[in-house]
Order: C-alpha cells, then sequence, then structure tokens
C-alpha cells in the first residue's frame, strides 16, 4: 500500500516526458574500429585475452551470420539496420580489469552513483539493511567495470563474475554450457551476439547451495553508435537456488543504438532460477526518434527433474522490443514461469511473449502477461505453448491481459498454442480494457489527480506481476511503470 | 453554501439544463425530484466536473469559490462529494488502497499532513463499523463484485471518510433493499450538520422518509420548476410528475 503512495508522488515531482538517465558520462573510450569483420572478431577476443577455442566458436558464428537474414515475422517497423555503421566493442580507457573500485574511472563510478547503483560493499553494508544486500556486477558499454561481493559469494561457492573472465578461469564450465541453451545458430541476432559479445555475467551456484543474496547485472550503454551484445550464462547445479535480476539504462541521443543480447539459464535436478529484468533503455522521444532497439533472445532450460525457472520482466524501455524468455521443460516435473508487464508510450513498439516448450512428463508452465499501451504504440503479446508427443501430463496456464490508454494505441495478442499429447491441458485467457473516462472521473472526483488515477488503476491492472518481483526491486519497478506513463493522459 | 444561477448546460448540442437556479444553504438538505429525463443526473455531474458537458451560461458557486473553473479532483478538495448512481469499479485496487489515496490526495491539496497508518487505520474502522461493512470488503478490490447494496455503502463510507461540506447523493436509493436503504440513510443521517449541505437526488419519496429534506424541488426540462418544504415530496408521490411534464411541453 504505502508503494501506491510512493509511485503517486514520484509522478507528481516528474516533469512530463523526462526520461531521466538520459546523461551521458565523458569518459575515454578504447573502441574496435567501425563495423563488423573477422578483425572486429579477432580484436575483440584478443582484447578479452580469450582462449582460441573462443575465438572460433565466434568465427563461427559470424560465417554463419553472414547467410542469415534479419526476421522480419514481428509487429514492428524501423529503418533498416547498417550493421557496418555500428561499434562492436567500446571500453573505458586504461581497461581492462580494474583491481579494484580505486582503479575504475571516477566518471563511471560517478554516473553508476547518479543511477543509484550501489558498487562500494562498505556503503552497501553500512546504509541498508543486511536482507537488501545485493551483489552487482555493473557492464559499462562492453566491458564489466566492478563486480560487488565476489569474495564473499565465493565462500558459498558462488561464482558471480564478467563473462569474459570466466572464459579465462572457468573455461571448462563456460565451454561445457555456451551455446547449450541458445545454440550459435538459433536466430540471426543470437548468431550475432555470438560472434561478438563482449560482456555479461557468469554464474554457478554449485549442489545443494542456495545463493545467499540477490545477484544482479546492471547494463549502461553510454558511447554513441555503439552496439551493446552482452551474453548471461546462469547455471544452477542440481538442489541450488539463486535469484538474478538484470537493470539498463542509456543515454538520450538522437540515433538509435542497437542491444542484441542473449541470455542462457541451466537448471539442473530440483534446482530453481529466478531472472527478473527491469529494462529501461531510452525509448526514444514522443516522435520516435532515436531509442535503443532491444532484439533479445532469452531461454532457460530446466535441464533437471523438478527444476524450476522463472522469469520476471517489467518492460518500459526500447524504442523497440522484441524478446521471448523461453523455458524448455526438458526435466520431468519440471516448471517454468513468465510474468510480464510491458509498458509502451509514445511510438514505442513493443512484440514480446514466450515460448513454453513442454518436453518432460508433468511439465507445467504459467504465463501471466500484462500489456499497457498509451500514446501512439504498439504493444504486441506473442507466445507459444506446445507439448511434445512424450510430455504426458503438461499443463499451462496463460493470461493475457492489455490495457489501453487513450486512443491512438494498439494492443495485440498472438498466441500459439500446438499440442502433440492427448493428456496436456492448457487454458488461455485473454482480456483487452481500457481506463475508461468514466473510471478516471470516479477517481478525480475522489480527490485524485489525473497522473494519480491514472497510476493508481494501472498498478491495480499490474498487481499480480508485481508481487512475483524481489520486494525491493518491486517499488522500483512501480515507480518505472507510472514514469514512463507521465503524460499519456488528457 | 452552494449557489447556482442561471445555468444553461449541454451535451452534443442537446440542451439539457435551461438556466437552472438553486441555492442550498449551509446545513440544509435539499431533494430535487423530478422525471426521468428531467436534468437530475447532469446536474450533479457538472457540479462534480464531469467533461462531456458544456456550460453555455450561468455559474456554480460554493462557499464564493467559482467550481466551473475548478478541475474535478479541485473540487473535490474544495468539499464536493458525488454518490454516484452507478459506482465505477477498480480493478486490482483494494478498497483500502483507494481510500487511503483519497484522502490523502485530499489533505495534500489542502496542505495537510498525510495520515499515519494508524490514524488512517482507526477511522476506516470506525467509519465502517457503522455502515456495517465487514473488514474483508475492505481488502477487496474496489467494487468489483460488489452487489448493489455494498457498492452504495461503500460510496456513503467515503463520504464519511473524506468529510466534503456539500454532498450530491444521485439515486442512491436505487437498487437497495430495505436493510440495505436503512443502513445507507443512517450513515447519511449521521453526517447530517450545520456546516455540510447536500442534494438529494430521487425518483421515490420512499428515500425521503429516511432523509427527511428541508427543502424539495421539483426539475422538469432542465430547470426548478417548484420549491417548497418536505410536503411537496409526499404531493408529488400521490400525484406523479404529470402536471409537471405538462410544463416541460409548453
Amino acid at each position: 500500500m504505502p508503494a501506491v503512495q510512493e509511485t503517486i508522488d514520484q509522478v507528481r515531482l516528474i516533469d512530463v516526458d523526462q526520461y531521466k538517465y538520459g546523461f551521458e558520462t565523458e569518459v575515454e573510450m578504447e573502441k574496435a574500429p567501425k563495423g563488423l569483420s573477422e578483425d572486429v572478431i579477432r580484436f575483440i577476443s584478443a582484447k578479452k585475452g580469450e582462449p582460441e577455442w573462443m575465438l572460433q566458436w565466434r568465427l563461427d558464428a559470424y560465417k554463419r551470420w553472414l547467410t542469415m537474414k534479419e526476421p522480419t515475422w514481428a509487429r514492428v517497423s524501423y529503418d533498416k539496420i547498417d550493421y557496418n555503421d555500428i561499434y562492436y566493442y567500446a571500453a573505458p580507457k586504461n581497461n581492462p580489469a580494474p583491481k579494484s573500485l580505486d582503479e575504475v574511472d571516477p566518471e563511471i563510478l560517478k554516473t553508476y552513483e547518479k543511477l543509484g547503483i550501489p558498487l562500494r560493499e562498505q556503503e552497501i553494508l553500512a546504509g541498508v539493511e543486511p536482507r537488501n544486500r545485493v551483489a552487482v556486477d555493473a557492464v559499462f558499454d562492453s566491458v564489466s567495470v566492478a563486480t560487488t561481493f565476489k569474495e564473499e559469494l565465493k565462500k558459498a561457492g558462488v561464482i558471480f563474475m564478467p563473462i569474459s573472465e570466466a572464459i579465462r578461469e572457468y573455461p571448462d564450465l563456460v565451454r561445457q554450457y555456451l551455446g547449450s541453451v541458445v545454440p550459435v545458430t538459433d536466430n540471426y541476432f543470437a548468431t550475432l551476439n555470438s560472434a561478438v559479445f563482449t560482456d555479461g555475467s557468469f554464474v554457478y551456484v554449485p549442489p545443494g547451495v542456495r545463493c545467499p543474496m540477490e545477484l544482479s547485472t546492471y547494463f549502461r550503454i553510454n558511447e554513441k553508435n555503439t552496439g551493446q551484445f552482452e551474453r548471461t550464462l546462469i547455471i544452477a547445479d542440481k538442489g541450488s537456488y539463486v535469484s538474478y535480476l538484470e537493470g539498463c539504462t542509456a543515454p538520450k541521443r538522437d540515433e538509435n543504438q542497437l542491444h542484441a543480447a542473449v541470455v542462457e539459464l541451466i537448471a539442473l535436478d530440483d534446482a530453481e532460477i529466478k531472472y527478473s529484468t527491469v529494462q529501461n533503455w531510452y525509448p526514444g522521444d514522443a516522435e520516435g526518434r532515436g531509442g535503443i532497439y532491444n532484439f533479445v533472445t532469452k531461454r532457460g532450460d530446466c535441464r533437471g527433474k523438478n527444476s524450476v525457472i522463472t522469469w520476471t520482466q517489467v518492460e518500459t524501455g526500447s524504442a523497440i522490443t522484441w524478446k521471448y524468455p523461453s523455458c524448455i521443460l526438458r526435466g520431468d516435473n519440471s516448471r517454468g514461469e513468465f510474468y510480464s508487464i510491458a509498458v509502451s508510450n509514445g511510438m514505442q513498439q513493443v512484440d514480446s511473449g514466450t515460448k513454453m516448450i513442454h518436453l518432460g512428463k508433468n511439465t507445467t508452465s504459467r504465463i501471466i502477461s500484462k500489456g499497457i499501451a498509451a500514446g501512439r504504440s504498439e504493444n504486441t503479446y506473442r507466445g507459444l505453448v506446445s507439448a511434445h508427443r512424450k510430455a504426458t501430463g503438461a499443463r499451462n496456464f496463460t493470461n493475457c491481459d492489455s490495457l489501453l490508454i487513450g486512443n491512438q494505441c494498439g494492443a495485440h495478442t498472438v498466441p500459439y498454442i500446438e499440442s502433440k499429447n492427448a493428456s496436456a491441458v492448457f487454458e488461455h485467457e485473454a482480456t483487452t480494457s481500457k481506463i475508461s473516462e468514466d473510471q478516471m472521473f470516479y477517481c478525480q472526483q475522489r480527490g485524485l489527480s489525473e497522473e494519480e488515477a491514472t497510476a493508481l488503476i494501472v498498478n491495480g491492472f499490474v498487481k499480480d506481476v508485481l508481487q512475483q518481483l524481489p520486494m525491493e526491486f518491486a517499488v522500483e519497478a512501480q515507480k518505472l511503470i507510472s514514469i514512463s506513463l507521465e503524460g499519456s493522459v488528457g | 453554501m452552494l449557489e447556482i444561477k442561471n445555468l444553461v448546460v449541454q451535451i452534443e448540442d442537446k440542451r439539457i439544463l435551461n438556466g437552472l437556479d438553486l441555492t442550498v444553504n449551509n446545513g440544509e438538505v435539499a431533494a430535487i425530484m423530478g422525471p426521468n429525463g428531467s436534468g437530475k443526473s447532469t446536474l450533479s455531474y457538472v457540479i462534480a466536473g464531469k467533461e462531456d458537458y458544456e456550460v453555455l451560461d450561468g455559474e456554480i458557486l460554493l462557499d464564493g469559490q467559482n467550481l466551473l473553473e475548478m478541475e474535478p479532483d479541485q473540487r473535490a478538495a474544495a468539499g464536493v462529494f458525488l454518490a454516484f448512481q452507478y459506482p465505477l469499479e477498480i480493478p486490482g485496487v483494494a478498497s483500502m488502497t483507494f481510500l487511503k489515496a483519497a484522502m490523502n490526495a485530499q489533505r495534500k491539496a489542502r496542505g495537510d499532513a498525510e495520515l499515519t497508518m494508524p490514524d488512517f487505520i482507526k477511522r476506516v474502522n470506525a467509519a465502517a463499523t457503522q455502515l456495517e461493512i465487514p473488514k474483508d470488503m475492505l481488502k477487496r478490490a474496489l467494487n468489483v463484485g460488489f452487489s448493489g447494496g455494498e457498492k452504495k455503502r461503500m460510496e456513503i463510507l467515503q463520504m464519511a471518510l473524506l468529510q466534503p461540506t456539500f454532498c450530491i447523493l444521485d439515486e442512491t436509493d436505487s437498487g437497495l433493499d430495505i436493510d440495505a436503504l436503512r443502513i445507507v440513510s443512517e450513515g447519511v443521517n449521521a453526517l447530517r450538520s450545520p456546516d455540510r449541505s447536500f442534494l438529494v437526488i430521487t425518483h421515490y419519496q420512499r428515500l425521503l422518509n429516511h432523509i427527511v429534506p428541508d427543502t424539495v424541488h421539483v426539475m422538469s426540462a432542465g430547470r426548478i420548476v417548484k420549491s417548497g418544504g418536505k410536503e411537496l415530496a409526499l404531493e408529488l408521490e400521490a400525484n406523479g410528475y404529470a402536471d409537471y411534464r405538462e410544463s416541460e411541453a409548453a
């Protein structure tokens, strides 16, 4: 309840049309030559000090990518991307590998401070209650600049580090799992990522360990004309548990920037992974100038029996979002969950949803999707639920609700359901509603301003999903939603 | 005190109010009766500030403040409360959450500090008990799946908590059984005070047996055509609106 009040307060405080993370950091950068070629890939690999197998992996992906076509089936439209007009690697100078925060460029530290991301462990420990502790990996353009609580996590046996470090330090683990959920050949953007990925997080939780704190990665695109291609790999070994959160922001710019990430999750027997995203890339201005193109492949593999993977996403940013966090329910009795809030305003285009692939016996999945469209935006839910021949007893429940604000936006639902097993039970519910003028008038008659009324109604609409987020992020997300909808009424 | 002078209102080129004059003094309970389509609900919406209506002429003053220049939420903060004939549903928003948001919004608008949680709960519990509203109803989403009687009780609960100075009851008796009518009326009567006035809109005398008005006004074709004491309501109940419909035709 206090959170609702906070949302309302927040809305009041903020000017219309203000993306508050739109500032730029002045810092000297080192970049690869513009464009994409084998040489650029070799450059990236060398910068990261990668072993030969990794370079080969990248080059194979690149060759494959050259033969592929950009997909056009999503309900989004944009000018053709010139892949040779992008920098694929940009890192603050004096990198790689600052040993401690003292070696990190103070401008970058200031950036994270401004973003409200705590990087100094002492400050975190001093400032908040212990239960709120979160370990952070901060990725700035193409490199990780800091990872907190590494030592303490190590004591518990948890590996949490930039993936470029993991490739050097734990090559066997990385080699075993990298590309095992999202194959190199998976799709145009995933294949591109496999060729040029620069940084991201690596997590390994050993058998029977419950990760002692929330893990999170904070992605920041800063440099102009630079793509961000991060790669995240999370492995929860037998009987382990981990909760992970990612956040993202970028400066305001007139040109579009590409973000093509790949996230792979692997849950072995009896393991559980919770993966939450608060995506707040710069969405472009009211006329649709600028903004991030967010083409992301996220997939979890419930490889072991009784494993659980939960995706929770709050998507408010990006000019274009193309994203379908999915679960492969391979292990018997495994469970996949997808909770999503996708907010679009201005000229934003969202095409997002999930795939639940039931392969094992008695696998269950649950999809709750809330789309909120305002301004002149287009908001599409696209989802697939399928049961393999052997998926006896598969069950799915899907609920897709759309809320329209104003009369120039669109909401669309595209569900695909395939069952090759007669015992599968799939349920699908969908609604589309509008914040009615009568509802607004009713709230205003009770003293709520237009913004307060919208915030309250939207909070009610997304409540089921917000409850799935870790407590401290739920409040953040709630604020974010209200801010994204600023100026959408009246 | 509410003063309406020569109010002319149309909606989509259709004239609804035709030079309506009405004064309701502090502490007064004024009833407005009239046939269907005479403009009673329009009057309540225009006072509260609903958008769709176009005010062509006239003024509405609450304690000297020009309501027509204010947004609906500003009018609410100034003391206007409308108990809706058909209260709206707000899915996913618990009634408690809504009450707190509304109370604090009005307090903020008036420059008062927000209520503390214990203070808020104390106030809600006291008012809810009087209106026989069970606690679980307060946890449910506002008006979602409420019966007609529950919705009307929730309206009066909001009225009790927001402490308005000018209350409009728009056909609050519609859809109520005898017990609910009694509870709602008692709730309203408990709020009567020298510095609060009421405009009670109804078709039927029945409600006025429970909420006894000081004045009764008959509305027809967008104007007040007759005013009197509470006995006027009884007269209407006996004779119907036939006399006034003729004046409409004339």
